[in-house]
């Protein structure tokens, strides 16, 4: 090894650890492929967040795409995400429905009220149960639905303006043309 | 040759050698050591070995989770809403762990495909938010399959 | 109002940083002695507004102002104020807070203790930090600003983490950062002498205190989170090769080859451009651990990938920092001076050899963290390394420490006599071979040889060192010789003897607790006893007691031996009001030979429980060794030599090793 190069070594190992560092940001360590994609909404009968006397389920939601985003105020993440979803809402490329998961009625409500609601409608899990059928590990998830109710995506965590311009918008777009 | 260069020499190569030796070791003991995750999807479909320690992860199914009768030893069904295999364990479980939580178990698969765990791991539940014990990154995604971490501590 | 005072004061701290980091560097190389010497007041002003914007974030919690998002998520009305003030750095963006803090206080530091410094010197070091300050603030402020309104407020804070409402862990980050943020300064010294050209043997002088400070600190604070894992999380173990803990040693084993390397570059001005290194990398490894633990990249999922912002400027911040003081090292390190030479046998080669040692189990210990990641990012699957592994490298490769340990300090620079070693080490050599073998007879350990190794290590390390003690004070009258030695310029060599039998207690801790601990899962009534390694544990039942933020429920155990009560147990299984999640405190009986560990798992009805029993002898020795550790470091750093340095105004840059009295007085330490 020539005197200089040498002096390179410690730079390239950290070259070479960088890379993969750079490759993890897009990555999911250990992430639980979800086995949902390409399967039905599982069955749900439950009271609308509003109105505590409606159920709502899930063949009520046949025949259209939309956006099912599980949230709740207790979630940090789901309130930094509630702006892109507003924003979302007023572009009025596709209906967003809420699952309100282990809330509390009021608390939830209020938070609708004063932070703006982007949602067509929101179900109201109190118990969580749905949530455990849809294989929801946290808040906020967002599951892209088709009109014959099957699960084409699912982004966990909070979803970014970004992540909708490329990757949401474009396959609610294809998935309308599907019809 | 003059002698401080043979020294010189004589040093580097010691040095290279014990470097090699050690790393040599180290990488050999590494394929051992490794273990890999499947889902109950991945065991169902006949990927995971037998034999061999591997990690298993999903959810605690509902109504699944049964002592026996030493009230040491627990069975549960672990599933991701797809596929479903049986966990046993003997000990005590995580502070954490209970129906419809995230869970990693680590073990084998015995013959008639039950899954004997010797640590299972249990995420942080879902209105938690993410230790910083784990020094994780809490405003990510509020709890989630992130969060064995501090678990893992274990 | 208040909270946004914090925020200003981040936003002027960073401006300071700015003109901190630029002017008096560009004031060092255009030789303008008013642009230098505004870094002084430059660092004292950085310092007060992070201490001003630290002050307000913890009357936040105080004041339970739920209206800032990171109040609301951590603090809580009825949270112990202990807790309140430890919640500031109890996540994220308060920790990172604490980071850029801790920096302004170091820098500080340097400021106040460099009059003796050279002008440009202490310019460059203090924009180094500037720029690394400049860093921290800038992700402070840009991603995870600690001061963010929320509203609707809540009524309620969601609280610390349970798990971190414990004494022990209130004050684990600081002494931790402490260490981390410490190794900044010999970066710093680093960098400045890179850019300056100037690696001399001063240059060593001034980095060695400093590196041994951030070192104690780092020591302390690691065993502290050991000791905290062992009682808090109820599984009995001290380390457990997670991710988080191995960010924190790797710093720790890098910095530990540095303080010394950083002697041999002093004395005999060899090694620098590898001192150098050490000092590049064990601050990059205190940053690469922070930065991948904080973001998870490591450790959870989702946090890079719905977080793209900050782990982009992470990934960034890491590129500038370590891949900038490396290039300038691929630039600058090709003409650094060679050092003094040496023999093959000689302290300088066995020194080298702890450095290489050191550094490989670092890199080890890196490769075996950084595998998941490399694998995910390959597509060869999603692996975890197992500790075995980790323990089998740690197992591998720390005989040869020991052995070095005793080599290394008794032979002299430059050159030693093989028979001179021969001579002085055989007797320390024989006993430690007979030690190591007596404890493998039947009655101690049944042949196990893992156990004969490490007592046999063990006893090595301190009878090499007694013969080391006995050969300096063979020229020195009886005990008043000691102590004149003591009060006289031995302090960094006393220091050096009191860490390394830090070194052989904590083998004997890990060699006893690792081959002869005890552990059992068992279901019990009230009223029945389990025996372990002697000792009965009588379980009394579990009843319900109330705590300020928890409902717990507590195990009573009654302990004897031979019939003869020793201790009453009281573990507990808590659950916490507003995180709802259950918590264990064990409950344990501690001695200096053997602690005995009781932590509970489920009430299984009737009034059974299962519980988890341990019987773990000598683990305290595993914590108390990095106490004396630390105070052998602390010792080191009193001694004569950089005290009167400091005295000796500016005179110290013409000093080189071996011309002035107290450095050849140490020449043998």
């Amino acid at each position: 090894m020539s005197r200089y190069l040498r002096f390179l070594v410690p730079l390239a190992i950290f070259a070479v650890i960088a890379t993969f560092l750079f490759k993890g940001l897009d990555m999911n360590p250990r992430e639980i492929p979800s086995p949902l994609i390409g399967k039905q909404v599982p069955e749900f009968s439950l009271p609308l967040l509003e109105q505590p006397d409606t159920q709502i389920t899930n063949k009520d939601l046949l025949g259209k795409v939309y956006l099912l985003n599980v949230w709740a105020t207790w979630c940090v993440s789901c309130r930094a995400e509630h702006e892109t979803l507003v924003q979302l809402g007023r572009m009025n490329k596709v209906d967003i429905y809420g699952l309100n998961w282990k809330d509390e009625r009021a608390a939830a409500q209020t938070w609708l009220r004063q932070l703006g609601n982007p949602y067509a409608a929101n179900i109201f899990d109190k118990k969580g149960r749905t949530a455990i059928d849809l294989g929801v590990y946290g808040a906020p998830e967002t599951f892209l639905v088709d009109a014959k109710g099957i699960i084409h995506y699912k982004h966990a965590g909070p979803v970014n303006p970004d992540l909708i311009r490329d990757k949401i918008l474009p396959m609610v777009a294809e998935l309308k043309k599907k019809g | 040759m003059n002698p401080i260069r043979k020294k010189r020499l004589y040093l580097i190569g010691m040095m290279v050698a014990g470097i090699g030796v050690a790393a040599w070791l180290a990488l050999n003991a590494f394929d051992e050591n490794l273990m890999f995750f499947f889902s109950p999807s991945e065991i169902a479909e006949g990927k995971a070995p037998t034999g061999h320690p591997f990690r298993v992860g999903g959810l605690v199914s509902n109504n699944s989770v049964n002592r026996r009768s030493d009230g040491l030893t627990t069975a549960f069904d672990v599933t991701d809403n797809a596929e479903t295999v049986t966990v046993e364990y003997t000990g005590i479980l995580p502070d954490l762990f209970r129906e419809g939580q995230g869970i990693v178990a680590l073990g084998q698969l015995n013959e008639s495909g039950i899954f004997v765990a010797s640590e299972v791991l249990a995420k942080h539940d879902e209105n938690y938010m993410p230790p910083e014990v784990a020094d994780s990154l809490k405003t990510a995604h509020d709890e989630g399959v992130s969060e064995m971490q501090q678990v893992s501590v274990q | 109002m208040i909270p946004e005072i914090g925020h200003y004061a981040l936003i002027l701290a960073l401006s300071l940083a700015i003109i901190q980091a630029i002017i008096p560097l560009a004031g060092s190389y255009t030789n303008t002695h008013s642009w230098m010497a505004l870094s002084r007041p430059l660092v004292w002003g950085q310092l007060l507004f992070l201490t001003l914007s630290t002050i307000v974030l913890a009357n936040a919690f105080l004041a339970n102002d739920f209206s800032v998002i990171y109040v609301a998520q951590h603090g809580n009305t009825k949270l112990p104020d202990l807790y309140k003030i430890s919640a500031v750095w109890g996540a994220h963006e308060g920790s990172l807070l604490l980071w850029a803090f801790l920096l302004a206080a170091w820098s500080a530091a340097i400021a106040l203790f460099s009059r003796n410094l050279p002008l440009p010197v202490v310019a460059r070091v203090l924009s180094v930090m500037g720029m690394i300050s400049i860093g921290f603030l800038l992700f402070l402020l840009l991603t995870s600003n600690p001061f963010d309104r929320t509203f609707p407020v809540p009524f309620e804070g969601r609280e610390l983490n349970p798990m971190l409402q414990d004494p022990g862990l209130a004050i684990h980050p600081p002494l931790l950062y402490m260490g981390y943020v410490g190794f900044s300064v010999a970066f710093a010294f680093s960098i400045a002498a890179l850019l300056g050209g100037k690696l001399d043997a001063s240059w060593a002088r001034w980095s060695r205190p400093w590196t041994t400070v951030a070192w104690v600190f780092l020591t302390v604070g690691i065993a502290l989170g050991s000791w905290w894992a062992y009682y808090e999380l109820g599984w009995g173990g001290w380390w457990f090769w997670d991710p988080v803990e191995n960010a924190s040693l790797m710093p720790w084993l890098v910095g530990t080859a540095l303080m010394h390397s950083l002697a041999v570059t002093e004395k005999r001005g060899a090694f620098k451009s590898w001192t150098v290194l050490l000092a590049l990398f064990a601050f990059s490894l205190s940053l690469l651990g922070t930065f991948l633990v904080r973001s998870g990249v490591l450790t959870s999922v989702h946090s890079f990938a719905s977080d793209p912002e900050r782990g982009v400027f992470i990934l960034i911040f890491l590129l500038v920092a370590i891949g900038g003081s490396l290039m300038l090292y691929a630039w600058r390190a090709p003409y650094i001076s060679g050092g003094g030479r040496f023999d093959l046998i000689s302290r300088e080669t066995f020194l080298l050899g702890n450095n290489l040692l050191l550094s490989v189990l670092a890199g080890l210990i890196l490769l075996g963290t950084l595998a998941p990641l490399i694998y995910d990012a390959m597509e060869w699957g999603k692996i975890s390394v197992g500790f075995p592994w980790f323990n089998k490298m740690f197992v591998l490769l720390t005989p040869f420490l020991a052995l070095l340990i005793g080599v290394g300090s008794i032979s002299r620079w430059k050159h030693t006599d093989a028979a001179f070693l021969v001579k002085q080490l055989r007797v320390a050599f024989v006993v430690s071979l007979a030690f190591g073998l007596l404890t493998l007879l039947p009655l101690f350990s049944d042949g196990n040889l893992m156990v004969g190794l490490g007592m046999g290590l063990a006893m090595w390390v301190v009878t090499s060192h007694l013969v080391n003690v006995k050969e300096r004070l063979k020229h020195k009258a009886g005990f008043n010789g000691f102590l004149r030695d003591l009060s006289g310029g031995g302090r960094s060599y006393y220091g050096m003897i009191l860490a390394h039998m830090g070194v052989a207690m904590f083998i004997v801790g890990v060699t006893m607790v690792s081959n002869y601990g005890i552990e059992q899962d068992i279901r019990m009534s009230p009223g029945d006893t389990a025996n372990i390694a002697g000792y009965d544990f009588k379980f009394e039942g579990v009843s319900e007691f109330p705590g300020p933020n928890y409902n717990a429920h507590r195990g009573r155990f009654l302990i004897s031996k031979d019939g003869e009560q020793i201790a009453i147990l009281l573990p507990e299984k808590r659950t916490y009001f507003v995180q709802t999640r259950p918590m264990t405190e064990a409950g344990i009986d501690w001695g200096l030979t053997r602690d005995l560990y009781v932590s509970l798992g489920e009430s299984l009805g009737g009034g059974d429980w299962s519980m988890r029993l341990y019987y773990k002898p000598y683990i305290r020795w595993i914590w108390i060794a990095s106490i004396f550790m630390g105070l052998g470091g602390l010792l080191a750093i009193t001694d004569r030599r950089y005290r009167t340095a400091r005295k000796r105004a500016s005179s110290t840059s013409t000093l080189t090793a071996g011309s002035s009295t107290p450095a050849a007085a140490e020449s043998h330490s």
